[in-house]
């Protein structure tokens, strides 16, 4: 019943949430929410540029995703807030790559597909490529991962262990690019941020330690993958709207769980 | 010879001196507190000798090899991060597990490796702050305003604590008090920074005193003492022209 193309869904899915839920917990902890969707919405001017160029749009969304990273660090404390500065470079990258593709004949239907994305178009190429830079992004965070833990912590803290906050925030940002640059076929610009924090989200009622709780995340996504990739195939409802939907129904659940757990907790003589 | 020295030390932030004419020294074993009104540069102060700030002019020299044990002013630790006292302990470095029960026991936190820090009280975080720094053995312990939102007695039993761990370790300890005048007692030496090194001298121990005993609470131990600023020159340039009035009154109050 199940056909080639929905693995191949269900792969890039769990390929996808396996480094959007360490990555997503590191968003959450460092409130950079709308740092992940400005990488997003950036990222379409890279998939246009991609387009009119005809290189590998995975390419071009890396390339701009990067660019913007070194724009927020460079333009920071010029008088704006990051978050203004953020909206400012997402909505210009959105709103150029719109224009942009529109400049490109018959780019507009391609378009779509990465502003909702399209799960059920995944190749085989594909497939290696989110597998590939999800790898990546994992070896980049465990093998920085009690660096990028201190200086999230605190920065003076992490500076007095020797180790640069601003090193590790590159470090976060370049996962980042990358992460988008691989989900950005799975579940769109739009949608991105949402697989980044929802299952971290989800995962932080449940989790004791800071590995704990990536871990979880990791494992809360790839259920979201799997489940709204069944639920789209059985309902016939867009797919990657659909992985986003059973992440939140996951949240939702855990967070009930959770204040129905501390209420008995409470009610109980011993506590 | 000095842990390190700091010679005509300057340092800029956003294009202005923050701090110039800086000449310092800590000696090992030895505990400095530094006061100074709000904005004064303490913590620059502090910044510029840990070298997580650059000195713009002069030269701050460490001794090779050093380690600093540093303890944040203000750790706002998040809920959004699960984190237990063990794993923070560990951070970034992984620790013996003997040592730290040692040093848990040392600083009042035995049998909290699994409590969630943000169950933690002020005290009980500032303790296990001053936990984490210790585990790497520092020669030099600095800590940026550790008692601020403690109280009286929490400040007292502070203080103590890094007294023991002073004798236990033999580490030199440089601190921030966010008091003017109530500093720690056993202070070897007290530092007033507004801009530049205003006046230094010895704590003046009154715990003696009834009126004293009375102001600071039966629950400080003579953990506490007094510091009477000394100030023989007059600031001449205009940003700092309140700095001697705010002083004196408060001085005057505390002299009576």
């Amino acid at each position: 019943m199940f056909d080639d193309f929905i693995v191949r869904a269900g792969l890039a899915g769990i390929g996808v949430a396996l480094a959007a839920g360490p990555l997503g917990c590191f968003v959450v902890w460092r409130r950079m929410a709308y740092f992940g969707d400005a990488t997003a919405h950036a990222a379409i001017l890279g998939v246009a540029l991609a387009l009119a160029l005809s290189v590998s749009p995975f390419l071009g969304v890396l390339a701009v995703s990067l660019l913007m990273a070194v724009t927020v660090a460079g333009l920071t404390g010029r008088g704006y807030g990051t978050d203004t500065l953020l909206g400012v470079l997402a909505h210009t990258g959105l709103a150029l790559g719109l224009v942009a593709a529109s400049l490109v004949a018959g780019a507009q239907v391609d378009l779509m597909a990465f502003l909702i994305g399209d799960i059920l178009a995944v190749g085989t190429t594909d497939l290696a490529i989110i597998w590939g830079g999800a790898a990546l992004v994992l070896a980049l965070l465990v093998w920085r991962w009690r660096a990028l833990l201190t200086a999230t912590l605190n920065a003076d803290l992490a500076f007095a262990s020797g180790l640069p906050p601003r090193r590790e925030e590159m470090v976060l940002t370049l996962a980042l690019a990358i992460v988008v640059a691989v989900a950005i076929k799975v579940v769109g610009a739009l949608l991105i941020t949402a697989l980044l924090i929802i299952p971290a989200a989800a995962a932080r009622p449940l989790a004791r330690t800071p590995e704990m709780m990536a871990v979880l995340a990791a494992g809360i996504g790839a259920i979201a993958a799997i489940s709204g990739l069944v639920g789209s195939y059985l309902a016939d409802t867009p797919t990657g709207p659909s992985i986003v939907a059973a992440a939140a129904a996951l949240f939702a659940i855990v967070n009930i769980a959770a204040s129905l757990h501390r209420r008995l907790d409470r009610s109980s003589p011993s506590a | 010879m000095s842990l390190l020295t700091a010679t005509n030390a300057a340092v800029q932030l956003g294009g202005r001196t923050v701090l110039h004419g800086i000449d310092f020294a800590v000696d090992p074993g030895e505990i400095v507190t530094i006061v100074g009104p709000n904005g004064s540069g303490k913590t620059t102060f502090l910044r510029l000798l840990v070298g997580a700030l650059q000195a713009a002019s002069g030269t701050v020299a460490r001794k090779p090899g050093l380690a600093i044990g540093y303890v944040p002013q203000r750790l706002a630790v998040d809920g959004t991060m699960p984190m237990t006292v063990e794993r923070f302990l560990n951070l970034p470095v992984r620790r013996d597990r003997t040592a730290i029960t040692e040093t848990l026991a040392l600083t009042g936190l035995e049998g909290m490796e699994h409590r969630q820090l943000t169950a933690l009280s002020g005290g009980q975080f500032q303790r296990a702050l001053l936990a984490r720094a210790l585990l790497g053995r520092p020669d030099l312990l600095v800590l940026d305003e550790p008692t601020q939102g403690l109280d009286q007695q929490g400040e007292a039993a502070f203080y103590s604590l890094l007294e023991t761990v002073r004798q236990d370790m033999g580490c030199a300890v440089l601190l921030v008090s966010h008091d003017l005048h109530v500093v720690m007692r056993a202070s070897d030496r007290v530092i007033c920074v507004n801009g530049h090194i205003c006046c230094q001298g010895a704590p003046t121990v009154v715990s003696e005193a009834p009126e004293y005993r009375a102001l600071f609470g039966l629950g400080s131990q003579g953990a506490l003492a007094l510091y009477r600023h000394d100030h023989d020159h007059a600031h001449d340039h205009a940003h700092d022209h309140n700095h001697d009035h705010d002083h004196s009154h408060l001085e005057t109050s505390a002299d009576v």
